[in-house]
């Protein structure tokens, strides 16, 4: 018989060490497709590594990869905190990457130094906004948000597609659905010459530390936590829950909508309907990952583009199908999920008694 | 007026219940979980399962209702997998049931990929072909609307009837429904609500891999990336709209399917002024608005998203 019984209390290096071992876990695992893709399972690890790591251009790669899942994985794990299910987080890095792009594509000329504080506060309204939707029908009319703001994304990449085939279409696009694009003042500077990663990581980190003192040090996260536990609770200790919800919402789809800001004017310098491969989606992922810490969002993230960047360049040098990358991390999902059960309870393989009456008393 | 000669013709009808089909699946397979108590989230990667593995295992010579087999029980698959996650260890519903989307995608498309790895084109197979059914299909407009879809249509409609038979009608519906009202109820009874709760979301789960079966088998005949498209989703919408009723989960599938069929209609005559993109949002949005509409006086299962263990409670 296998019984669980809760942990009284965990301690931090297990709770940090079970997401780590669940990853590993789910690369292990991945060794089966890889094998049945006709792979070598060794070799596919040992280029999923270089392709992550092995080079400077590598790490930049894989750097600009997480920057966008930094974001997105702080934007669920906040809102996750106090139980408002964020699925919308795709959709609100396509509003905040719009709001960017109406800004900062020359719609007005200002400098650097006001520019892109500018174009980040529109993408984190955009994002808050389209985030306030669900939250409200949740608070106000008790709509499940999971599906609003899931369903949202949809409305949403529609809506950027008819804005990039219409009004914000670029004239000089040679006809491809794109915005026009930013101005150089707009533009977040690569840290290094000729590679991608660029000052949106900073932004990213910065953010990460924000959160991570809200949620420790303010009133804010503590109310914001007090919710997440018991709702009922918060509210009979008189925690102004429905604000906290709101709160909440607008901080999380700021957070995925400076995801947004920073794809178009750190790495594509215009907007594309393509311009996110789900990023929104693995921020869930991440967040989980992480154990809804914002520390850990940093850790989840670089991990995850590892995953994506090493992932992509095995794909291409042994011929194995690139959604062998999306399968890993779906795995590291489940795997992450199964561990978190070992963090809330012991389990421990319980002997059946012989007798009844002896099996009664030990229960 | 164009608009109602577009109501009044057969065509538009046959299209309204050609769409409404996978959604019949979907919404009847959701039900059924949520009834036990379980909500599956994983339901968009489980129509990409069926869809694939029906699609696949017809490519491969299993024939279309060996193909219908294999899509449910690759569906079965992923809800025990979503069951023993939710149920006996009791993990976020949401979570998992997202986890199982991510996982029953991309593990569909890595194999589809694998098995076909360099064709541009996808292949097609022999799909099912719409019934002639002697007498019924030259009636006069029910004919061509009603009785000229394809056997999986009318499996989607037995299976209306099925599953609100054996809700309503059978002891194991009777302890379905309980078990998603009050588990420790049942749990007295001396049933297993384990048992219960899995066995409801492998069936569940296997209706919804139907529904994505029926794109790949019925309503196309080939396999291809994202033509899922977030119809699970709005399964999951419309379960909430039919306040988890098969009747009303048929009606609200078959609306669902007469606006859609409307919308592409009405595209064609006013598509130079209106963007297509507006016509697509339209099913998201509605879906939004019937959840809000029926969110208040939604009678949820009482024991939705609650983890049950043994001698709790």
């Amino acid at each position: 018989m296998i019984r669980f019984e809760p942990r009284s209390n965990v301690s931090s290096l297990f709770a940090l060490a079970l997401p780590i071992v669940a990853g590993i876990t789910a690369l292990a695992l991945a060794a089966i497709p890889i094998a049945a893709a006709g792979g070598e399972v060794f070799a596919a690890y040992g280029h999923i590594f270089k392709g992550a790591f092995g080079s400077k251009f590598a790490l930049s790669e894989l750097l600009a990869r997480a920057t966008p899942l930094i974001f997105t994985g702080l934007a669920v794990s906040v809102a996750f905190r106090a139980k408002l299910w964020n699925i919308g987080a795709e959709g609100q890095l396509y509003v905040g990457a719009l709001a960017a792009v109406a800004v900062g594509s020359g719609a007005i000329s200002a400098p650097a130094y006001i520019m892109i504080p500018l174009i980040m506060l529109a993408g984190m309204i955009a994002g808050g906004t389209l985030m306030l939707a669900p939250t409200l029908l949740k608070t106000r009319l008790g709509a499940d948000e999971v599906v609003t703001t899931l369903l949202l994304n949809f409305v949403v990449l529609l809506f950027v597609q008819m804005m990039l085939e219409g009004p914000m279409k670029d004239p000089m696009g040679m006809g491809w659905p794109q915005s026009e694009p930013m101005t150089s003042a707009a533009t977040l500077p690569k840290m290094f010459p000729r590679m991608r990663i660029h000052w949106g990581l900073v932004i990213a980190l910065v953010s990460a530390i924000v959160i991570y003192i809200m949620m420790k040090r303010s009133v804010w996260g503590f109310e914001i936590r007090a919710t997440g536990e018991n709702v009922s609770a918060a509210k009979h200790a008189g925690i102004p829950v429905t604000s906290t919800f709101i709160k909440v919402g607008l901080i999380s789809g700021a957070l995925a909508g400076l995801a947004g800001v920073s794809e178009v004017a750190g790495l594509k310098g215009y907007l594309t309907s393509d311009i996110s491969p789900g990023f929104g989606y693995t921020g869930v992922v991440v967040a989980m990952l992480a154990g809804l810490s914002p520390v850990g969002v940093v850790i989840a993230a670089v991990f995850i583009a590892a995953v994506f960047v090493g992932a992509d360049s095995m794909s291409r040098a042994m011929g194995v199908s690139s959604y062998i990358a999306d399968l890993v991390v779906a795995m590291s999902l489940i795997c992450v999920l199964i561990s978190s059960l070992f963090v809330r309870f012991k389990i421990r393989f319980v002997q059946p008694k012989k007798t009844p009456l002896a099996a009664k008393g030990e229960a | 007026m164009e608009y109602i000669d577009i109501l009044l013709s057969a065509n538009f009808w046959a299209a309204a219940i050609r769409i409404a089909t996978p959604l019949i699946f979907g919404v009847l397979g959701a039900l059924v979980c949520e009834r036990a108590g379980v909500l599956n989230l994983g339901i968009e990667g489980i129509f990409v399962v069926g869809a694939m593995c029906g699609w696949m295992a017809v490519w491969l010579g299993a024939g279309l209702w060996g193909g219908v087999l294999i899509a449910a029980l690759a569906g079965a698959f992923f809800g025990l997998l979503h069951g023993i996650l939710t149920v006996p260890l009791g993990l976020s519903q949401h979570v998992s049931g997202l986890g199982i989307t991510m996982f029953a995608t991309s593990v569909s498309y890595f194999t589809y990929r694998t098995a076909l790895p360099k064709v541009s084109s996808p292949p097609r197979i022999e799909a099912f072909q719409p019934l002639d059914i002697p007498v019924l299909s030259d009636l006069p407009f029910i004919g061509p609307a009603l009785f000229q879809q394809t056997s999986m249509t009318f499996l989607a409609l037995a299976m209306v009837l099925l599953v609100s038979y054996v809700l309503y009608r059978t002891p194991l519906g009777l302890a379905i429904r309980a078990v998603g009202d009050n588990p420790s109820a049942v749990e007295a009874q001396g049933l297993s609500v384990f048992a219960l709760r899995i066995g409801a979301i492998m069936a569940g789960s296997a209706l919804m891999a139907l529904g994505g079966a029926f794109l790949t088998m019925s309503a196309f005949d080939a396999f291809f990336f994202g033509m899922i498209n977030g119809r699970g989703w709005i399964c999951i919408a419309l379960v909430v709209f039919a306040s988890w009723r098969p009747g009303k989960a048929l009606l609200g599938a078959l609306l669902f399917g007469a606006f859609d069929a409307f919308q592409i209609r009405l595209q064609n005559e006013v598509g130079a002024v209106i963007p297509s993109q507006v016509f697509l949002m339209i099913p998201y949005l509605l879906s939004i608005v019937a959840l809000v509409l029926v969110a208040r006086k939604a009678d949820y299962p009482r024991a939705l998203l609650q983890p049950y263990f043994r001698g709790q409670r």
